[in-house]
């Protein structure tokens, strides 16, 4: 993973902090006091499932939507209440909001236009943002010949061209096809650095996280579950919301032994090493274990450790093979193998790795 | 009404294509078995008799032509038609785009009540508006005397006559089509559009000037075209507002009752290409348009907050709602007036229900009204036969007349009404098979036919709009499944088309109702229909029978829309 640069590297702190922010709609509250923070080139995802939140914040940060409760900085300066027009940040919305009366080369210098900056260099510098995002040339077009991906960096370097003093975007990646979408994160990820400022995006899609943002926040129902960088999330989850919803993996419950755990199942106990949640001095009563498929082994059943299973589903996934085993009737774990030679049906061990494994209450 | 705006442009003037191909010999043959019936009446029924006018102008040479070339009076039709298009035109959007941007954009007390009369206007028929805006604001008029009297003049504070009278009721009557025609416009709008050039710094006039107005420019463009042919062929305003001036459509109707047709003719031709001119200017004008409009709009109103926004929005508002409302107010009125009682005073003095006891009593008076209902039934009978067929073939079927086919359903559209009815009566003037022609002028058929020709646009785009809803594959399924052709037009592809079916009939029938500019050219005593009675009843200053028949008129037109929407929630 590239090093995170987290250090601010901007003019002084510009950081973009949301202290406390709620949103409420009738008797729905869309935003319940979510308080983040994105350093400057720091690039933070909101993830979170549909209902969860995570536009109405972005719209909060844009100034879109007002909080009824909490306030908005940037660069220790309340910005809560500046119409967006005032706000100088570069938005790149979920379906590109591309002006279709304009060819390319306007919709980039709409902003400058907006600024009352002369014609010629506001084209000057709307082509040279177009070959910054790899679209020398391109100015003329017009949007509707435009493929998704195209249409993708042009909303960028709508946003980028007004050296804005935040960037926020809004699912940049789902109207992309898979593949493009794949390159589309490593740029996305590299380009937003190298502006410098902060940058928030919103997406439903972890992995798009996982590829893009330094930090993660990650929502349910209005709330703020957990923020930290993807590792955090991942091997470290605040809960077992969290845990569920970032990658994949069985919760298991479990008796709490301090730095270890011992996980009973089918009458077979074994005691794994765990990571205790931050703060949790005091054993937990009810513990949970998370068994990501990563951190499991499959044997034949000549092994003696571990629990004893049925492979119930074996998905080919390349390099590795994902086998579904079912090792009791309460427990099914995914298991990622190097080893191939199982099938459907067959008896197997689960051995879990060296771990730590999350321990969660 | 159940119909969209863009049903009020025809499909020729719009992009289209046929939702299947057919491929086999046999439905080739099937195909035209229908087409050709279609195409062959509206070849006959609208392409002869203009083609009838054209060649009538040219009877002796370039004669009529130069004889109208030479006539002043017919210079000066022609520049204050086009002086008066123009002109409603630009009232027309002064009044519809921010009234539509009002109702559209923002939320204040009153609007609800704003929003449901901003269409009344297109509620009246043409020459019902005209007589209520005499009523209203002529030189004896309700309005007028009050002002004259409050101000302490000695005569009118102004004459309702002229180029500005016209373009007046012009407004009042044509800016529904901008307002109706923005507000879809507005709300298809995608608001992130907006969202997006705030967020790059556009301020609120620059959003409007750079990003808004452009995108609406298609609906307004549109809804332009519509006024200006309105304005171009309207007839009844000119007519009874025209005082000395001369218009292309009234003059039309003055040289065919001196007997000089072709001056009329002429007249009519000039009038016809000055639309289709109208017609070519608008699409090339809007020639430029490549993007389609998204479509998702979804953006919320802005609350007006403040209190004295909010209390000068609701008087404003106000003000707006009585002014549309009075006109039909003051038609209810004036029908309880006892004719030849109301001479100088403000308000007729003297109310009674004689005017309507009369109208249903004296078969003389209830005639016109038998004679518009059954008129109406039989030309909208016939446009849902004709339209559902033609848009059919249009939807679903490729054949080389398709083409010609929109271009015929549209004809009639880009044609002023009064042209149209020239046409007729130089055609079917005579029986003479080898011509064919039948003679049905002096004849009831003469107007229905009219009547059916002025609506075949309207009807066939309203249908053709439902039908593009329906998934074409369904056709092909339900033919699959072993169904004839008959049991899917019955079961699957009528349904599909009844929205556009109701809705297209009652628009043909309100029209057809209280239908007048074809009718004062084609009318006989015998066959008069309810808008000619009207100006008779006028003529004869009997202003409470004229209009307690316009009131039977608006009446029957609410009927008939009650009706359409119960049937349509019956079957829906």
């Amino acid at each position: 993973m590239m090093g995170a640069p987290a250090a601010a590297r901007g003019s002084g702190d510009g950081a973009l902090v949301l202290d406390g922010i709620t949103r409420r709609f009738g008797d729905y509250t869309a935003v319940d006091a979510v308080s983040v923070e994105v350093g400057p080139g720091e690039l933070l995802a909101l993830v979170g499932a549909s209902g969860s939140g995570k536009t109405t914040t972005l719209r909060i940060a844009a100034g879109y939507e007002t909080p009824d409760a909490g306030s908005v900085q940037l660069g220790g300066t309340d910005i809560t209440q500046l119409p967006p027009a005032k706000r100088g940040f570069g938005m790149v919305f979920q379906h590109y909001a591309l002006f279709p009366h304009m060819p390319v080369e306007e919709n980039v210098a709409f902003g400058l236009e907006a600024r009352g900056v002369n014609k010629a260099t506001r084209l000057g510098r709307a082509r040279e943002a177009l070959a910054a995002v790899g679209l020398e040339g391109a100015g003329a077009r017009a949007i509707q010949s435009l493929s998704g991906g195209e249409q993708q960096r042009v909303a960028l370097a709508r946003a980028m061209v007004i050296e804005p003093r935040a960037l926020l975007l809004d699912e940049p990646l789902s109207n992309l096809d898979p593949t493009l979408r794949q390159t589309m994160r490593d740029d996305l990820r590299a380009m937003l650095h190298r502006v410098g400022v902060p940058a928030l995006f919103v997406t439903h899609d972890q992995e798009d996280a996982f590829a893009i943002a330094d930090r993660i926040a990650l929502l349910k129902k209005g709330k703020l579950l957990q923020s930290g960088t993807p590792d955090d999330l991942y091997h470290r989850p605040a809960s077992r919301e969290v845990a569920s919803f970032i990658g994949r993996g069985t919760i298991v419950p479990a008796v709490d032994r301090g730095d270890e755990a011992t996980i009973s199942i089918a009458g077979n106990e074994i005691t794994i090493p765990v990571t205790r949640p931050a703060g949790a001095r005091a054993p937990i009563n009810q513990a949970y274990v998370v068994l990501r498929p990563d951190a499991l082994q499959v044997g034949g059943n000549a092994e003696q450790r571990g629990w004893s299973g049925v492979v119930v589903n074996r998905r080919f996934a390349g390099g590795v093979v994902m086998y579904r085993m079912r090792l009791s009737d309460s427990v099914t774990v995914e298991v990622e193998s190097r080893h191939h030679g199982l099938s459907e049906g067959d008896n197997a061990r689960v051995t879990p790795g060296k771990g730590p494994f999350p321990l969660l209450a | 009404m159940g119909v969209s705006e863009e049903s009020l442009v025809p499909a020729a003037a719009r992009a289209s294509a046929p939702r299947q191909s057919s491929r086999s010999r046999d439905a080739q043959r099937h195909t035209w078995l229908i087409a050709f019936p279609v195409i062959a009446l509206l070849l006959w029924a609208v392409v002869y008799p203009n083609a009838a006018v054209v060649a009538g102008s040219f009877e002796n040479g370039l004669g009529h032509w130069r004889e109208f070339a030479a006539s002043p009076a017919d210079r000066e039709a022609l520049r204050t038609s086009l002086v008066i298009s123009v002109a409603s035109v630009f009232a027309a959007l002064a009044i519809g785009v921010p009234l539509a941007f009002l109702l559209g954009r923002f939320e204040f007390p009153g609007r609800r009540v704003l929003r449901a009369v901003a269409t009344l206007p297109a509620a009246l028929p043409p020459l019902v508006g005209v007589i209520a805006f005499l009523f209203l604001y002529g030189e004896s008029g309700v309005v007028t005397r009050a002002l004259q009297r409050t101000l302490g003049m000695e005569e009118a504070p102004w004459r309702l006559k002229g180029v500005g009278a016209i373009v007046f009721v012009h407004a009042y009557t044509m800016y529904v089509y901008v307002f109706l025609f923005v507000s879809a416009g507005l709300e298809r709008f995608d608001a992130t559009l907006d969202e997006a050039a705030s967020g790059l710094g556009a301020g609120m006039w620059q959003r409007l000037r750079r990003v808004t107005l452009p995108l609406l420019m298609p609906a307004v463009a549109g809804s332009m075209l519509l006024v200006f042919m309105n304005a171009l062929g309207s007839f009844s305003a000119p007519y009874v507002f025209g005082g000395g001036l001369r218009v292309l459509s009234t003059q039309i109707l003055a040289s065919k009752t001196n007997g000089a047709l072709g001056l009329a003719y002429v007249e009519t031709t000039v009038l016809a290409l000055s639309a289709v001119a109208g017609l070519i200017l608008f699409r090339w004008l809007d020639r430029k348009r490549k993007f389609a409009s998204t479509g998702k709009g979804g953006r919320t109103r802005r609350v007006i907050r403040s209190r004295r926004a909010q209390l000068a929005m609701s008087v404003l508002a106000a003000m707006v709602v009585i002014i549309l409302v009075l006109p039909h107010l003051m038609v209810v009125l004036v029908s309880f007036a006892r004719d030849g009682a109301w001479t100088t005073q403000v308000l007729p003095p003297e109310y009674t229900l004689e005017n309507y006891r009369r109208l249903f009593s004296e078969r003389e008076l209830w005639k016109p009204i038998i004679n518009s209902v059954s008129m109406a039934v039989v030309a909208t009978a016939a446009n849902v036969v004709v339209c559902f067929l033609a848009a059919y073939l249009i939807v679903f079927r490729k054949f080389t007349g398709r083409r010609l086919l929109e271009l015929l359903l549209a004809l009639p559209w880009a044609i002023p009404a009064t042209a149209i009815a020239l046409g007729l009566a130089a055609t079917f003037n005579r029986n003479d098979p080898a011509t064919l022609r039948i003679l049905l002028v002096g004849t009831f058929w003469i107007l229905p036919l009219a009547y059916f020709i002025r609506d075949t646009p309207l009807v066939a785009s309203a249908v053709e709009s439902s039908l593009r809803q329906m998934d074409p594959s369904l056709e092909d399924a339900a033919r699959g499944l072993g169904g004839s052709w008959f049991l899917t037009m019955r079961r699957v592809i009528i349904p599909a088309a009844r929205p556009g079916l109701v809705a297209g009939a009652l628009l043909a029938a309100v029209t057809a109702v209280g239908e007048f500019v074809a009718s004062v050219v084609l009318y006989t005593h015998a066959n008069r229909p309810i808008s000619l009675e009207i100006l008779a009843q006028l003529r004869a200053l009997a202003f409470g029978t004229a209009a307690s028949y316009s009131v039977l008129l608006i009446v029957l037109v609410l009927l008939m829309t009650l009706a359409a929407r119960s049937f349509e929630e019956r079957l829906a």
